[in-house]
């Protein structure tokens, strides 16, 4: 049953070092304002799952938090690279990671394998892709009934999966709508899992925006809510902000130097947020 | 007829004029959208425009910066998760052509958009994959478009992370269930398509004021040129004032950003 807790106390108490954390949200809703609240609490060792890194994540490795990295696709959407996962995969600053790397596809899959509590996923997936070279967590099996080559993946199984969302209401029912990229599969594949939300009203079923086939995820599959307004920024909330392109473009001078990256995250994250 | 154009919109133009009516089109970011959207609001109003963000039968008004934005969705008929996008949508068969962007290209149409150098010792690490190794192979047909330079029209890739036809040209042959591969690649000197039996790329249409020579000295393999060489027929003018007006209402939209 979803807890109401604070950012700051939602993190604390299910981020531990070393865990393997999925942030999703596919270009919207991504949460920015918890993996901020991840760098301010100097958490260590993570394994970062997310299928399109993203700045969140250039942030999370260039502050230090990131042992290995599992992704599909690690650039700056519609501007080019993520300085911050580059400088460390390309000469290990601020230490040296490990990326595991995969197809959109196929980290999908393993998503939803892990949602449905499965081992593996299968996919018609791979074929004559050089990716089986150089990551071992895929291989291909042979389908029992057909004989076909499929390749398969293990299922993402996250200790905690966080997600930001539109809003939540008093029984920790989650709406998301817009593009809703893979967030209900990380929330229901993780052991255990954070929903930050724009805002908490009464009840989600009588809000006058409410349609019957929007993603809602019950209260009762989610750990931790915790509000936190305008955390999706600089990506999006669908009906509430746009996306920031500006910082998106702007963020590409900031992370291409070591000193303007760290200026940054002093200012924007160590000195700011983070309410107990 | 003849007004002045870029090499950029003829290429564009050409890449657009490949996509037809009744056409499932999973699109690229960038230079793939751009000529996806041209056909759609020119040509092709009908061509169905499928973005990996879950975005089915898009029309947007403007040019999406990244494969997400809200106009993708707004403008959508429906909008499904990223799983439903891949399993059903793409790997159930529906996408008639996976039109594609690339970083690197080879003979065998082959395509690296992961890394230039080693994979443990990268001089350069590109974004990867995302979506492109099974669009590739789970579409009907791939339409390949790109600016042309001897660094990007490498004999071979530095890392296969997109199927074309491997790296002897033979990589689809006795694979079952998988699409016929890329069938056209559009850059900004020419038009190639895979030779019927090599599978080797080669040019089958030149732009206009475009020389061999020109094509020779940027691709970096000894590349053929078909028997019958086509020249690209001009864009219109209808397609120029399109496409213009359409980058115009994106730097315009984005410039508030």
């Amino acid at each position: 049953m979803a807890e109401f807790l604070s950012l700051h106390d939602a993190v604390a108490r299910y981020v531990e070092d070393g865990a393997t954390v999925a942030m999703e949200g596919f270009t919207h809703l991504i949460p920015f304002a918890a993996g901020h609240e991840v760098i301010r609490q100097k958490k260590r060792d993570l394994t970062l799952v997310r299928m399109t890194p993203d700045l969140i994540y250039d942030q999370l490795i260039g502050a230090g938090c990131a042992r290995k990295v599992i992704f599909s696709w690690g650039g700056n959407p519609g501007v080019g690279s993520l300085h911050r996962l580059r400088d460390a995969v390309e000469k290990g600053w601020p230490r040296k990671i490990e990326i595991l790397e995969h197809s959109h596809a196929a980290m999908a899959c393993a998503f939803e394998a892990g949602a449905a509590g499965l081992p593996l996923a299968v996919l018609r997936g791979y074929v004559g892709s050089e990716l089986p070279n150089v990551n071992d967590q895929i291989k291909f099996i042979e389908c029992p009934f057909t004989g076909e080559r499929l390749a398969a993946v293990p299922a993402v199984r996250p200790d905690v999966s966080i997600v930001h969302a539109q809003k939540a209401d008093r029984a920790g029912n989650v709406l998301v709508e817009g593009i809703v990229g893979v967030q209900k599969e990380a929330v229901l594949a993780a052991r255990q899992s954070i929903v930050t939300v724009e805002e908490i009203v009464e009840d989600l079923t009588v809000e006058s925006d409410y349609h019957p086939n929007t993603c809602i995820i019950p209260g009762w599959a989610i750990d931790a809510i915790a509000v936190a307004e305008k955390g999706a920024l600089p990506s999006y909330a669908h009906g509430y902000y746009p996306r920031d392109n500006r910082f998106y473009k702007e963020w590409d001078a900031i992370a291409r130097d070591r000193d303007a990256f760290t200026r940054w995250l002093d200012e924007n994250v160590y000195k700011a947020g983070g309410e107990a | 007829m003849s007004i002045e154009y870029t090499s950029s919109e003829m290429m564009t133009v050409t890449a657009a004029r490949a996509l037809e009516n009744g056409m499932t089109c999973f699109v690229g970011i960038g230079l793939p959208s751009e000529a996806a959207n041209l056909a759609r609001l020119t040509h092709a109003p009908d061509v169905v425009l499928i973005y990996e963000s879950g975005t089915l039968q898009t029309k947007p008004e403007v040019l999406p910066l990244s494969i997400g934005d809200g106009e993708l969705c707004e403008s959508a008929l429906t909008t499904v998760a990223v799983p439903e996008m891949f399993r059903y949508w793409l790997q159930g068969g529906k996408i008639s052509v996976g039109f594609l962007g690339t970083a690197q290209i080879d003979r065998y149409a082959n395509l690296n958009t992961t890394l230039i150098g080693d994979y443990h010792d990268p001089k350069v690490r590109l974004p990867g994959g995302g979506g492109a190794p099974e669009i590739a192979t789970n579409a009907g047909e791939v339409f390949i478009t790109l600016k042309h330079s001897k660094r990007a029209l490498v004999k071979d890739v530095d890392f296969v992370t997109t199927l074309g036809f491997g790296r002897d040209g033979k990589g689809r042959d006795g694979v079952p269930n998988i699409g016929k591969g890329p069938t056209r690649v559009i850059t900004d000197l020419c038009v190639m398509k895979p030779d019927p039996e090599t599978k080797e790329l080669t040019v089958v249409s030149l732009h206009p004021g475009v020389s061999r020579e020109d094509v020779v000295e940027a691709t970096g393999w000894e590349i053929r040129f078909a028997g019958e060489l086509e020249s690209t027929p001009e864009p219109s003018e209808r397609e120029l004032e399109v496409l213009r007006e359409l980058k115009a209402r994106t730097e315009r939209q984005h410039a508030g950003d």
